[in-house]
């Protein structure tokens, strides 16, 4: 029982590392435009169906290159003609379009590649577990946590050291003031969503090589995204990534005693969050309440 | 004054005039009665959605939680307890808007983006209950057996559930009766607070107004009124399935409210009619129907953020 | 005479010319009658071509579009053009009831098909029902449909869930061991499906050492596989379906975990096996139908009429349900001179279906009973790359007819109330 428990922990710890990824990207956008991006789910989609369509040629680890950046070019013409108009409108506004654009982007991956799922080869080494008894380490899974690891450092020391990062954060705190003090506040929401969608692209590339890639793959790993944020409170990377971490694994110990609750538990936890701590866990006091 | 009382009782007038004589006009147009019905309980859901959105200014994106819980209650009221259709109607109501109280009383500090993220969170909540306790609710595979009764007037039985004509008259009337009360909360004491709210709730705190309650309040109401939606929406389908909690279907609520005049009280009805007969007919001729429906939401954001009725109504003014 | 055939690629240029004109077709009122040689019998498709099932859905229409073209060539039902409506029920019960609704009540149609997805087929039916309209279920599984929820007028082409467990049963039994632990997708398919093979496993004296329920859409299995290799097996039952199945068996893959249990399942179908990566093709499962069938007589030529209309890919199961749902209205028509929906609900009982339309070696039939179709079961093991065809990723090792897999009519359930 404590060996399970124990594989389930460090399974869920897995788990939440890939939310992880995909959470930071929406929290991102979140924070600094008050975009919640319902199409984030889509953005993944794509992702995933660009790597498809580009490893025959370049290979997997040319498409874990080149893909996500691919993505957030898509992102940034999506942000640049469809989002940037609605900057300072009622976040409804936004709120739905993104949703519209779910639609769209479901549909149009369904028109471009069809109904059916695709399969996506990752490199047969990588493709197998490492250890007998650790059946499920596999390397592949390995390597995502490690990509995760490595893209989370990355954009935590940019978001601290570079000057980019830094207006960010302030933009996050106090926009109006960032742009009193002469920062083109246009080009630095631009590139902090391109920078989110990044985050998507890759995730989708990780996940097609894990999941099949369909069409409808986009929205079942939107909610728990949502959730990581909730939980690690709005306004706060850390959080988010903390939260994406305790509903993994939340989830994975779910499915060892009770598996019809491993959704239901996400939101169990964010429910108990809210009741006692209604910011969040690591959400600032006076942020989007 | 007067010419302006006199317009909205024209409008007034054409509205239910174009509503009585639906099952008429509709089929010599290629519709069908059922497609009428359709439009009533989506529009009445869109109006509930409305109630909260356009009036408190309150974003609530998980709004279908309490349609798909008012659809659930009735069901269950039809498949277990009694079979009377006015019963189901009144458990579903019942159960929604009892759960959406008691979470709006945890959640109605929030505002914006976050409390719209919140509501959406909390709706999955019940889109999972819905999905997973299959024994009581059949899961996935939706709550069934049940059909709507034949309805007791004392002096005649109405047959609702073979007839769609006297069917389409028993929903107009349900319908009638809670635009009715709508109506009448909107114009009273409390209904001129809920604008202030959403005007300035800096402003109306100030006033010594208690925001929060007044919140919490319409919050209720209007889920409420979802519920009520929702029961109607099972004697549609003789059927409530999970899909009908989910936050995509909070997302078709708010864009017929958008769609057709947040501000107005008759626009959500009209971005129903739109909405649903364009998603009818779309996914009849095209399998890319998604597509269109998503360059909706696009386009009216874009473009007609005040709704087909705002559009109208600026026009006449200038 | 499709009005409606958007499902062609081409055709999706077109979209907005075509619907304009369909739009004033349906415009046009429905009171000026003609002459009866003149007006199509109309026949309506509810399936849902968007959503998690798009890819089976869409294939059973192209299947129908074959039996309509064929139809039409040969003259047709009673001496009048068929005229095929497809709707998509967008894998939503709602939609689904509403677009039935609109296909009988407003089209007039008089026969109906669908819906791959259980639960729309149930709803669907009773819709149907209250009609009166004769209906085939082509391609939702659940026992229900030819079971206790079975009516006069419903008609089902693909197997039920309880014979699609008796088919695979004994042969895993015997050859892979009595110990068996499921993965069963948490909703009334998967249930009745784990149910049937239990009660199998149960019968040749065999143990469940686990039923691991995974949620519909469940993306990550490792908890459940962790759980199901703790239990240490002879065999692991795959059942979840679609997108579910394929993420399902990937990870089993990648878990090495087929190199030490037996996996099997039972429903495998085409559409999923060819969207997993090859290492995850393996394990034992059974296919409805295979197009694979060496000497068996006019499979070759339905093969080749559905490469002509599917991009050259070869038919799924899925095509043949399609095909084969729409061919059965015209046969029984045609033979009973009758449109009336009593009367070809009837007849249908015991009717069988003729060679090119079967398109399998063992006969094939609608049970009188339960209105269930004996169609046989192809069973074997998946290949992880075809030989002398991409697509040909099964190899078929058994085929048994329908009437050996298919519990007895008076253990299904059903009792058929006809109207008065």
């Amino acid at each position: 029982m404590t060996q399970l428990l124990l594989f389930n922990v460090t399974n869920g710890l897995i788990i939440g590392a890939f939310y992880v990824l995909m959470a930071l990207g929406l929290s991102l956008i979140l924070n600094l435009s008050n975009v919640i991006n319902f199409a984030h789910g889509g953005f993944l989609v794509i992702g995933g169906y660009i790597a498809y369509t580009i490893t025959p040629y370049v290979g997997f680890w040319g498409a874990l290159l080149i893909a996500p950046p691919l993505t957030a070019v898509i992102g940034l013409a999506v942000e640049r003609v469809l989002i940037r108009p609605l900057y300072g409108r009622d976040p409804l506004y936004s709120l739905l379009l993104t949703f519209g654009l779910a639609f769209i982007i479901e549909d149009g991956t369904r028109f471009i590649w069809g109904a059916q799922g695709k399969p996506v080869t990752i490199p047969a080494f990588l493709a197998q577990p490492l250890s007998y008894e650790f059946f499920f380490i596999t390397g592949y899974r390995l390597f995502m946590v490690a990509v995760v690891l490595f893209t989370v450092a990355l954009l935590f020391l940019l978001l601290r050291y570079t000057r980019l990062g830094i207006r960010i954060r302030a933009g996050t705190l106090d926009l109006e003031t960032v742009s009193a003090l002469g920062v083109n506040v246009r080009a630095l929401r631009s590139l902090n969503f391109a920078v989110g969608i990044y985050l998507a692209g890759l995730s989708g590339v990780l996940a097609a090589g894990q999941l099949g890639l369909e069409p409808t793959m986009g929205a079942g790993v939107l909610m728990p995204s949502f959730i990581a944020i909730i939980v690690g409170g709005v306004g706060s990377l850390t959080g988010t990534l903390l939260g994406g971490l305790l509903i993994g694994v939340a989830s994975g110990l779910a499915a060892v005693f009770l598996p019809a609750a491993s959704e239901a538990i996400m939101y169990v936890l964010m429910a108990v969050v809210l009741l006692i701590r209604p910011r969040g866990l690591l959400g600032e006091e006076g942020m989007m309440t | 004054m007067s010419g302006e009382q006199a317009r909205k009782l024209t409008v007034l007038v054409a509205i239910w005039a174009l509503l009585l004589l639906a099952p008429y006009w509709m089929p010599p147009l290629g519709g069908y009665t059922a497609l009428g019905t359709r439009v009533l309980v989506l529009g009445l859901a869109a109006m509930s959605v409305n109630f909260l959105l356009g009036f408190t200014g309150v974003l609530s994106f998980g709004h279908a939680a309490w349609f798909g819980l008012g659809a659930y209650g009735c069901g269950l009221m039809l498949k277990f307890i009694a079979l009377s259709t006015p019963l189901g109607l009144i458990a579903g109501t019942v159960l929604g808007g009892v759960m959406g109280g008691l979470l709006g009383a945890l959640i109605v500090r929030r505002r914006g983006v976050y409390f719209a993220m919140v509501t959406i969170a909390f709706g999955q909540v019940f889109y999972y209950i819905a999905f997973q306790w299959s024994s009581l609710t059949g899961g996935d595979d939706g709550l069934r057996p049940f059909s709507r009764q034949p309805l007791h007037l004392g002096f005649a039985t109405v047959d609702i559930l073979s007839d769609a004509t006297a069917f389409y008259y028993f929903v107009l009337f349900c319908f009638a009766l809670a635009v009715a009360i709508m109506g009448f909360i909107l114009r009273s004491p409390f209904g001129r607070t809920m604008l202030a709210i959403r005007e300035n709730e800096r402003r109306a705190r100030f006033l010594g107004i208690p925001v929060e309650r007044h919140i919490w309040i319409a919050f209720t109401l209007s889920c409420f009124f979802m519920a009520y939606a929702g029961s109607l929406y099972a004697l549609v389908n003789n059927f409530a399935d999970p899909r009908g909690l989910h936050y995509s279907q909070s997302g078709d609520f708010v864009i017929m409210a958008v769609m057709g005049g947040m501000r107005s009280f008759w626009g959500p009805l009209l971005g129903a009619a739109v909405f649903v007969v364009l998603q009818d007919y779309l996914s009849s001729v095209t399998i890319n129907w998604m597509s269109f429906v998503g360059l909706l939401f696009v386009l009216v954001v874009l473009f007609f953020p005040r709704g087909l009725l705002g559009v109208i109504r600026r026009k006449s003014e200038a | 005479m499709l009005k409606r055939n958007f499902l062609s690629r081409i055709s999706r240029r077109t979209v907005i010319k075509g619907a304009a004109a369909v739009g004033a077709l349906q415009v046009t009122s429905p009171f000026i009658i003609k002459a009866l040689g003149d007006t199509p019998v109309k026949v309506g498709m509810v399936d849902p071509l968007t959503g998690v099932y798009a890819a089976y859905a869409q294939n059973e229409v192209t299947g129908a579009k074959l039996a309509l073209e064929q139809i039409n060539v040969r003259g047709g039902v009673l001496g009048r053009p068929i005229e095929l409506l497809v709707e998509d029920s967008a894998n939503d019960v709602g939609t689904g009831v509403q677009k039935t609704r609109k296909l009988i009540e407003r089209d007039g149609i008089q026969f109906l098909i669908g819906d791959v997805n259980s639960a729309i087929a149930l709803a669907i039916g009773q819709v149907s029902n209250e009609k009166g309209i004769l209906h085939i279920v082509s391609g939702g599984h659940t026992d229900g449909v030819t079971g206790k929820d079975c009516h006069w007028n419903v008609y089902r082409v693909c197997n039920t869930t309880s014979m699609e467990a008796n088919a695979v049963a004994e042969q895993l039994f015997t050859k892979y061991g009595k110990k068996w632990h499921f993965i069963t997708p948490d909703y009334a398919f998967g249930h009745t499906l784990q149910q049937a093979a239990l009660k199998d496993l149960e019968k040749f004296g065999g143990t469940m050492t686990g039923n691991e329920l995974t949620p519909l859409g469940t993306t990550d299995f490792s908890a459940y596989l962790i759980k199901a290799r703790a239990a240490n097996p002879d065999v692991l039952l795959v059942l979840p379906q679609g997108g579910d199945m394929i993420n399902c068996m990937k990870q089993i893959a990648q878990f090495g975990i087929n190199k030490q249990i037996h996996v099997a399942g039972l429903q495998q179908e085409l559409e999923s096996l060819e969207a997993m990566p090859p290492e995850a093709r393996v394990g034992t499962w059974m296919f409805e139908w295979y197009w694979k069938q060496p000497g068996v007589p006019h499979v070759e030529k339905f093969v080749a009429d559905i490469r002509k209309m599917n991009f050259s890919k070869v038919p799924t199961a899925r095509h043949w349900f399609g095909y084969t749902s729409l061919m059965t209205y015209a046969l029984v028509a045609n033979r009973e001179k009758t449109l009336d929906g009593v009367k070809l609900a009837k007849a249908l009982g015991g009717f069988e279906l003729p060679d090119d339309v079967k398109l399998q070696p063992n006969k094939c039939y609608y049970r009188a009973g339960d209105h269930q179709l004996m169609t046989s079961s192809f069973v074997g093991q998946a290949k992880t790359a075809g030989k002398d065809d991409v697509e040909d990723l099964f190899e078929v090792n058994t085929v048994v007819p329908g009437d050996k897999t298919s519990p007895a009519e008076s253990d299904t359930g059903c009792t058929l109330q006809w109207p008065a």
